[in-house]
């Protein structure tokens, strides 16, 4: 399966994927220490998002939840690539300042936690490889 | 989005990696939100200033930033500093020493525009800070999108931000009309209307009839409570605002606001003294006027609070308030003007376990910071303190 959708921060990777359902805020709900998901809210709470590809439908919460991302990035701790369906402010410029590949306007509740799938940024492109 | 040959040139890194960076945001926003070019801005305002707010992450990036030569290309400006103990202190200092490196000035305000940064209309404008943005759009007529941190740090090292959302004429038009039946009198009934409004809009640019503001603090006050519970950044009332008589154009459906709908938000903010240790005013940052009125009110009062008071307003006012006189009063009556920082993006929970405030922008953030709340005009405030 290739799901096509649109370069924000071009890049390739590959990995295993992680999806939120909701919303994810960077700030308050992500730990830039560890990777580690701890927003109350959030249905992948205490899962680590580090070395993965993150999938969730879009940002929300304070603007500086950018510099989370741009956290994460220096701690080693950050998702390879990051796939959404809407782009907004505060993840755009996460991923723009910490360098992280980064395709918007992709279905996420086509995907799910656990399949391995390849970013191609630069083309806006998600293939699915195996169902993990 | 188109680009000139300079823009290309940034964004090809040629001016550098702070600069290269910088112009990546602004284009990946432009693109996301359908923006056709870049504009040139008059001035930045910049959020993310508290350490509470910005943590070890955001102090990593600044000084990153910095070091890769990050300086600003147009009037910059920063949003309120925290308070904490010594050792929040030292990091709040180091982010307004890597701030003021890169060229931006180090007054820390939401009320800009009481001093160093006020914007005329028309101007194109890239700030952060919700009520500030409100102000300058629905007062001033000036014109900016309600900005992130990051991004309005993008667009004062470039100098431009993209243009979409309330820098296009027809997304200021007025998407919802507010008739207002209920009595808006004083400061709080403002808070409590922006209050309300927030929370029944959202995002729309609402229309309002049925005001007649005595002053332009309580419309400053209508428009940081509505920013708050909502995430309006734009506002007309007819016969008072600039840019009223343009923005009613398409057919539009209809609110009402009754007296029930402001005593609700009152009601919801009527914890007992026994509850409040101490007194804030200054939510958005408070005028001269504001700060005189105080001063005056304490000194009707005639007797010192026994909780404290504290009036927070930018380094500017203070300064007036100073060599006026007013300073000394309220210190007389156990009050504090606190110049250039802000309680909400404090970590002072421990230190108070419930406010006084005429602010409803205050009232929402410290009930969501589980504190008990008490919202009232400043006479009564200072006349039933403890």
């Amino acid at each position: 399966m290739k799901l096509r959708g649109r370069k924000i921060v071009g890049g390739k990777a590959e990995g295993e994927l992680i999806v939120s359902r909701k919303p994810l805020s960077f700030l308050g709900g992500v730990d830039p220490e560890t990777g580690i998901v701890t927003d109350a809210e959030s249905d992948i709470r205490g899962e680590s998002i580090a070395g993965k590809i993150l999938a969730f439908p879009r940002g929300k919460g304070s603007t500086v939840g950018s510099y989370v991302i741009y956290a994460l990035r220096k701690n080693g701790k950050a998702p390879k690539a990051i796939i959404v369906g809407e782009a907004e402010t505060i993840v755009a410029t996460g991923a723009i300042i910490a360098g992280i590949p980064m395709v918007d306007e992709i279905d996420v509740s086509k995907l799910k936690s656990g399949m391995r799938v390849r970013v191609d940024a630069d083309r806006g492109e998600v293939e699915v490889l195996s169902d993990g | 989005m188109f680009l000139t040959k300079e823009e290309e040139l940034i964004l090809a890194g040629e001016y550098g990696y702070a600069l290269q960076k910088a112009m990546e945001i602004l284009v990946a926003l432009g693109e996301v939100y359908g923006a056709e070019r870049l504009i040139p801005i008059k001035s930045a305002q910049i959020a993310g200033v508290s350490y509470k707010n910005l943590g070890e992450a955001g102090l990593e990036f600044l000084r990153d930033f910095v070091n890769a030569g990050a300086r600003v290309s147009v009037y910059t400006t920063l949003n309120p500093a925290g308070i904490g103990d010594e050792e929040f202190m030292e990091k709040q200092r180091e982010v307004l020493e890597l701030y003021r490196a890169m060229g931006i000035e180090t007054t820390s305000t939401c009320t800009p525009y009481y001093g160093a940064n006020l914007p005329k209309f028309g101007d194109h404008l890239a700030w952060s800070e919700s009520s500030a943005v409100s102000f300058a759009n629905s007062i001033i007529g000036a014109r900016t999108n309600r900005e992130g941190g990051p991004s309005s740090l993008a667009s004062a090292i470039v100098g431009k931000t993209p243009e979409y959302g309330l820098h296009l004429d027809e997304n200021r038009k007025a998407t919802v009309k507010v008739k207002v039946e209920a009595k808006v009198r004083g400061f709080v009934d403002y808070s409590a209307l922006g209050y309300h409004l927030g929370k029944t809009l959202g995002s729309d640019v609402p229309y309002i009839t049925g005001l007649k503001p005595e002053s332009t603090d309580y419309l400053k006050e209508l428009g940081a409570s509505m920013a708050a519970t909502g995430s309006i950044a734009l506002y007309h009332v007819e016969g008072e605002t600039p840019e009223y008589r343009e923005a009613l154009v398409d057919k539009v459906e209809t609110i009402t606001v009754e007296e029930a709908d402001l005593r609700a938000v009152r009601e919801s903010f009527s914890d007992d003294w026994g509850e409040i240790d101490m007194i804030l005013i200054g939510c958005p940052h408070a005028s001269l006027m504001e700060i005189k009125g105080i001063a005056e009110l304490l000194k009707m009062r005639g007797r010192p609070l026994r909780i404290p008071l504290f009036v927070t307003a930018s380094r500017a006012v203070k300064a007036l308030a100073d060599s006026l006189g007013y300073t000394e009063t309220i210190e007389r009556y156990n009050g504090r003007i606190i110049a250039d920082s802000c309680f909400v993006v404090s970590p002072i929970k421990g230190w108070y376990r419930g406010i006084a405030t005429n602010s409803g922008k205050s009232a929402f953030y410290f009930r969501s910071f589980g504190f008990s709340v008490r919202l009232d005009d400043a006479e009564r405030l200072i006349k039933e303190a403890p």
